[in-house]
């Protein structure tokens, strides 16, 4: 994905010359996200999951929640931790075995976006301070790829959490030991959403699909909460951004950040 | 990394910080240019308490010989911590976290070095931790910069860096180890001052919209600050008084 053949050159030069009128390869306004469609609890034996796809980048995400011990230092809080992956199948590209660097970004970005939003209060998931909390796994895989799996990732797995079940469990002759009772919702504090942005020449566009991915210069995933803060960014690609654009790309992922919150809500309403 | 203390006061009512700064104040930063003798350029940075080494090859033949380009050179960074460079050790694999740190790094300086004039090249730039203390990879790409002078590759500027980032609500620059692990957000933030442009960027934390602002403003005029320094570096180096 990340080499650039001359396909993509020739790409860019188009992507350049219709950006100049300021038009995108495929119609889209510059500040417009593609289509997205989502479909929770798409895999029943997971405690939660989503499918979606953003244009043509597809993604599922599972979640998986289970006793856990907790790490050393946080034995009052319960685990986090998500996930992504490419699959081969994903694109013609993508070979397995150990992930290369793009891939382990995608993933510490993905859950950092969540993680640093405080989505899930982990503080109301210990079973027995310091000897076992409950651990709540998001792992997603790309299925099919055109660009942005940032986001793509970021939506799967918040759709995935919010659509999440939880068992209970009781701390019964120190272990954990599952309680009887209906499963319940996470406890979610807020709904981050990322919102990635490509510099490609002087434009700046909203959800790069793959076309723009591969000829872009540099790129800035921002991801806000409900309360239109800012709560985790990461810049990427062999190229810069000036102030201006930076805090200009910081109120675009607000404003669009909570068009997508309101499509997220209403999934999360139609699924149940 | 332990040495976390539930009590401490990060920012208290003087509007001083938990290791005696104010809230603008960088720590103490010592820049050396050169000092390796088989790398072709090297760097050594103190940035506070951090402590880092950077040396530079290349531009060299590329192995393996795939990943080389026709047009332009390719520029590779190694962000390694030493086993040692943290209260618990830790374990000398490459992680994670050292594998993203290596590439943010790689495209904040991309935009710096002229690669395209070398094509079929590498340069390698091997960054090593010997001690931590919050603002790594700001430090290291400062050095970094530094060392690629060092080796003669042609700039179009040097990448300065430092972190801002909030505690007890309030803005600061400079972000320390205690202020990383119990602050409100922290943003690295890596700058060209002469092209002006913002080559790393990553941030976690809440910010409001005006703090986010600020946050952006306040890590670029601490690039600017770095920046002088990594130019006195070099000048004392290549002009200044070698006799002592």
């Amino acid at each position: 994905m990340a080499s650039t053949s001359v396909i993509d050159e020739l790409k860019r030069t188009q992507i350049l010359e219709l950006l100049e009128q300021g038009k995108r390869v495929d119609g889209r306004a510059l500040d417009e996200v593609r289509e997205l469609s989502i479909e929770i609890n798409a895999i029943p034996k997971a405690n939660g999951s989503a499918r979606i796809k953003l244009g043509d980048t597809e993604v599922i995400c599972g979640v998986k929640i289970q006793p856990d011990r907790p790490f050393p230092d946080t034995g009052d809080k319960g685990l986090f931790i998500c996930t992504a992956e490419l699959l081969p199948l994903s694109h013609p590209t993508v070979e397995t075995g150990p992930p290369q660097p793009p891939v382990i970004e995608l993933a510490r970005v993905t859950d950092r976006g969540i993680r640093e939003s405080h989505m899930i209060d982990v503080s109301q998931l210990v079973i027995e301070k310091d000897k076992s909390v409950i651990g709540v796994f998001a792992d997603n895989v790309v299925v099919d790829y055109d660009g942005n799996l940032f986001d793509a990732c970021s939506y799967a797995a918040t759709m995935a959490l919010l659509s999440s079940k939880t068992p209970k469990w009781n701390w019964t002759d120190e272990k954990p030991v599952l309680a009887e009772g209906e499963d319940i919702q996470l406890p979610i504090m807020t709904i981050p959403v990322s919102v990635t942005m490509a510099k490609i020449g002087n434009h700046i566009v909203v959800d790069p699909n793959g076309d723009e991915w591969a000829c872009m210069d540099a790129r800035v995933t921002i991801t806000s909460d409900s309360d239109g803060n800012i709560c985790a960014l990461q810049k990427g690609g062999n190229n810069g951004f000036t102030l201006d654009e930076i805090v200009k790309c910081g109120e675009t992922s607000v404003k669009i950040g909570a068009q997508i919150r309101e499509k997220l809500k209403a999934a999360q309403q139609g699924g149940q | 990394m332990g040495g976390r203390d539930a009590t401490m006061v990060l920012l208290d009512e003087n509007g001083i910080r938990c290791d005696g700064r104010k809230i603008d104040e960088p720590r103490r930063i010592m820049i050396r240019a050169g000092g390796l003798k088989n790398a072709d350029g090297s760097a050594y940075i103190e940035f506070g308490d951090n402590k880092i080494l950077v040396g530079v090859f290349g531009p060299r033949d590329v192995h393996p010989k795939h990943m080389s380009n026709t047009d332009t050179g390719i520029l590779r960074v190694r962000y390694h911590m030493e086993p040692f460079s943290v209260g618990e050790r830790k374990n000398p694999a490459p992680s994670r976290r050292e594998i993203e740190i290596s590439k943010v790094i790689k495209e904040a300086l991309e935009p710096a070095v002229m690669l395209e004039k070398f094509p079929r090249t590498a340069v390698d730039v091997y960054i090593e931790i010997l001690q931590a203390d919050g603002g790594t990879r700001c430090a290291a790409l400062t050095a970094a910069s530094v060392a690629l002078a060092d080796a003669g590759i042609p700039m179009r500027d040097m990448v300065a860096a430092i972190a801002a980032g909030k505690v007890a609500d309030t803005v600061i620059l400079d972000v320390n180890n205690e202020e990383d692990q119990a602050g409100q957000a922290d943003m690295p933030i890596g700058y060209m001052p002469s092209e002006e442009k913002i080559t790393l960027l990553q941030l976690d934390g809440v910010l409001t919209p005006e703090e986010y602002k600020k946050c952006v403003q306040v890590g670029v005029d601490g690039c600017k600050l770095v920046y002088e320094l990594q130019k006195k570096a070099l000048n004392d180096k290549y002009f200044g008084n070698k006799g002592d």
